[in-house]
């Protein structure tokens, strides 16, 4: 009895060796991002951001809680819904905003914008704005590694509605059979696009759809940056120590439309709002505090100097140069 | 705009409204559906959300979600399922939400579909419409104008409208047509065009150009968005150059109206093929090497040729200008035709 008292008393991630520093720089990678995205939102409505965007905002924990699992020389692929994933690895805000802006400074020196970031010093493979087209490319990446005698691990970020493209099938086919270090996070926020999953997806359990291959799979809170991290270290463990993939369902939800110019005539705002109630960033903050690991003033102050580093980022992406003309031409072939 | 009060003069005294190109391509859609039951619409985000640029809105509510089909998000499946259903008697419309992502329905396309007739004599009677273009910042996989890729498989037809009556024509006409039809339709075009269309039902036969602005002494011929360049530049030629510039309009890609181009082309001695489409391998080359074996002794300079530049599509707007064709580019290349 006084046993499991005394073990209630203990934070939920004391089996994790999450440093203090650590709980706080994932609680810092969310806000980040969340301020990152919303000034990039404003920037857009501005007209300073072209194209398409798509925004992170609410799933925060899904990006950070994998990407602070992982070790340097480990790789990250995602879709068209990269900025989250990116500034979690760590690729600067600065650069980051610029590619937003189209500019030569930015991490794809203008040429792909939002949905195409890439840091290969980060092993930030992108940004790709083909619908699971992607996922194949992660296996390859997993299938070098592992060729070249590496324990890394590849992370394939992609959708729920990506699960339905036939070359994801295909893909896991492959990893499974060839036995690569490979992990699948399907971040299921309920839509592609206006399409609700129960509209777009046979069966109950999508992580099931790993079911017939055998592999390693499950679902996970993907609003908790720490049951993220949680199930994503056990899944990186079996990849570098047996070279097995892992297929995981990250249930979480996007608060903003699918793009920029998306109304959301698909879902209520209830639907929203009760979501919001489960916020990542909002929910990891007042455990933080709870056991005393920050106090509501250093939340407040963290959250004053990242909106100022954003702005800064803002600063630098506008006095940025455009390529140059002849950039055009310059990386059609190596 | 010009182009309107032109076809008005020209082609009929109907009572007319004044429509936008993508208003266009939703009223032919609305009427055939409404005309023939075996007529559905098949693909991503077309029921509920309207489609991604709206073309189908409303479409859901009227015709049901029995004939306005939200697909799951497969390419693949959507082309091989319209293809299926069409040999046994049906119509399908399918919508590829941006013409990109034909890439990953190219199998059934060039293998199944397009062979079917040849294999079986059995008709195929589907659409396969294509939001293409860039100019939109849409970066390297949201800009391709990919026709020439269909243009080089026998078995389709191919048509690329550049206004609202071309656009509602012929996409009534690629629906009663008993080949697979693709529609390529210009994603910037959407809401930047109006014209007039007329109330009563017509139709566009597929494999007919159209002459846009009739002139004597160089020809332009192109196809969807830039014949709105061509117009523009026909009258910077006229206006400053004092040079009569013909705008041939293709409307159909595939039959090509070779007559029509061969006819301008005898006329004014001078060419130039346009298309937004980068230059190599694009659907210009055809019609320059049939050009010069058709009408060889009528020229007066050689074929120019006009497109984007031979690299992916950049995200950054400047790039994107840069590699883009536009008004002013055909203007250089006209003035250059008109040395000779
Ligand atoms: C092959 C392909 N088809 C369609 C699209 C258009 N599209 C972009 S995102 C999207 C929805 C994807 O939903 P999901 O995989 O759940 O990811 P989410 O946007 O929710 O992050 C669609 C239909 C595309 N980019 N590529
Ligand atoms: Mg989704």
């Amino acid at each position: 009895m006084k046993e499991e008292k005394k073990k209630t008393k203990q934070p939920r991630w004391s089996d994790l060796n999450l440093t203090n520093e650590k709980l706080i720089k994932m609680y810092h990678s969310m806000l980040l991002i969340r301020r990152f995205e919303e000034r990039a939102a404003q920037e857009y409505g501005k007209g300073k951001i072209g194209g398409f965007c798509h925004l992170y905002i609410g799933q925060e924990a899904v990006g950070v809680g994998t990407i602070e699992a992982l070790r340097e020389d480990d790789y990250i692929y995602t879709s068209y819904r990269d900025h989250g994933q990116a500034i979690a690895r760590g690729v600067p805000i600065n650069e980051s905003m610029a590619e937003l802006f189209g500019k030569v400074t930015g991490i794809s020196k203008g040429m792909g914008g939002s949905m195409h970031f890439y840091d290969i010093e980060k092993g930030f493979m992108g940004g790709w704005g083909i619908v699971g087209g992607h996922t194949p490319l992660a296996a390859g990446t997993a299938f070098a590694t592992k060729y070249q005698g590496r324990d890394s691990v590849t992370i394939c970020f992609l959708g729920e509605a990506a699960t339905n493209q036939g070359v994801f099938q295909e893909t896991l086919n492959m990893a499974e059979l060839w036995k690569l270090p490979v992990i699948f996070i399907c971040e299921n926020n309920g839509y592609g696009m206006g399409t609700a999953i129960s509209r777009a997806v046979a069966g109950d359990n999508l992580y099931e759809k790993a079911a017939s291959y055998m592999m390693n799979r499950g679902a996970v809170n993907g609003m908790d940056v720490i049951e993220m991290y949680r199930e994503i270290s056990k899944a990186i463990t079996i990849a570098r120590t047996e070279f097995k993939p892992t297929f995981l369902e990250a249930r979480t939800y996007r608060y903003r439309g699918h793009s920029m110019s998306d109304p959301g005539q698909y879902r209520t705002k209830e639907e929203i709002e009760e979501y919001k109630k489960l916020d990542p960033i909002e929910t990891f903050g007042r455990e933080l505090i709870e056991w005393n690991i920050v106090t509501e003033a250093d939340l407040e102050k963290m959250d004053e100097e990242i909106k100022a580093e954003v702005l800064k980022a803002v600063e630098f992406a506008d006095a940025s140069p455009q390529p140059p003309l002849e950039m055009l031409y310059e990386n059609v072939y190596a | 705009m010009q182009l309107s009060a032109f076809m008005r003069n020209n082609f009929f005294t109907e009572i007319m409204a004044t429509i936008t190109y993508i208003e266009a391509i939703s009223k032919g859609l609305w009427e055939e559906m409404e005309r023939d039951s075996s007529v559905f619409l098949i693909g991503e985000d077309i029921g509920v959300f309207g489609g991604a640029f709206k073309v189908t809105k409303g479409f859901l509510k009227h015709f049901g979600e029995e004939r306005v089909i939200d697909t799951v998000l497969a390419e693949t499946a959507i082309i091989g399922a319209a293809t299926g259903a069409a040999v046994v008697g049906m119509r399908p419309v399918a919508e590829i939400q941006f013409s990109d992502f034909v890439t990953t329905a190219f199998s059934q396309l060039v293998n199944n579909t397009a062979s079917i007739h040849y294999r079986w004599h059995l008709s195929c009677p589907m659409v396969v419409r294509l939001p293409s273009g860039a100019g939109i910042h849409g970066g390297p996989f949201h800009s391709r104008n990919p026709e020439a890729w269909f243009f080089h498989q026998p078995g389709f037809k191919i048509v690329a409208p550049s206004t609202p009556y071309d656009a509602k024509g012929l996409i009534k006409a690629a629906i009663r047509d008993n080949n697979p039809v693709l529609y390529f339709e210009h994603k910037r075009l959407y809401r930047h065009i109006k014209g007039e269309v007329p109330e009563t039902e017509y139709l566009i036969e597929i494999g007919k150009g159209d002459i846009k602005r009739e002139g004597n002494d160089i020809s332009v011929i192109t196809y969807g968005s830039m014949v709105h360049m061509a117009l523009e530049a026909a009258e910077v030629l006229r206006s400053e150059h004092g040079v009569s510039v013909e705008v041939v309009d293709l409307r159909s890609l595939m039959p090509l109206d070779t007559e029509l181009i061969f006819s301008s082309v005898r006329k004014t001695g001078k060419v130039l093929v346009a298309h937004e489409d980068n230059i190599t391998g694009g659907i210009g080359g055809e019609i320059s090497a049939l050009i010069s074996q058709h009408c060889f002794e009528y020229l007066d300079a050689p074929i120019q040729r006009l497109g984007s530049l031979d690299t992916p599509t950049p995200y950054s707007p400047p790039l994107e200008e840069f590699f883009l064709p536009n008004t002013k580019k055909v203007v250089a290349a006209l003035i250059e035709l008109a040395k000779y």
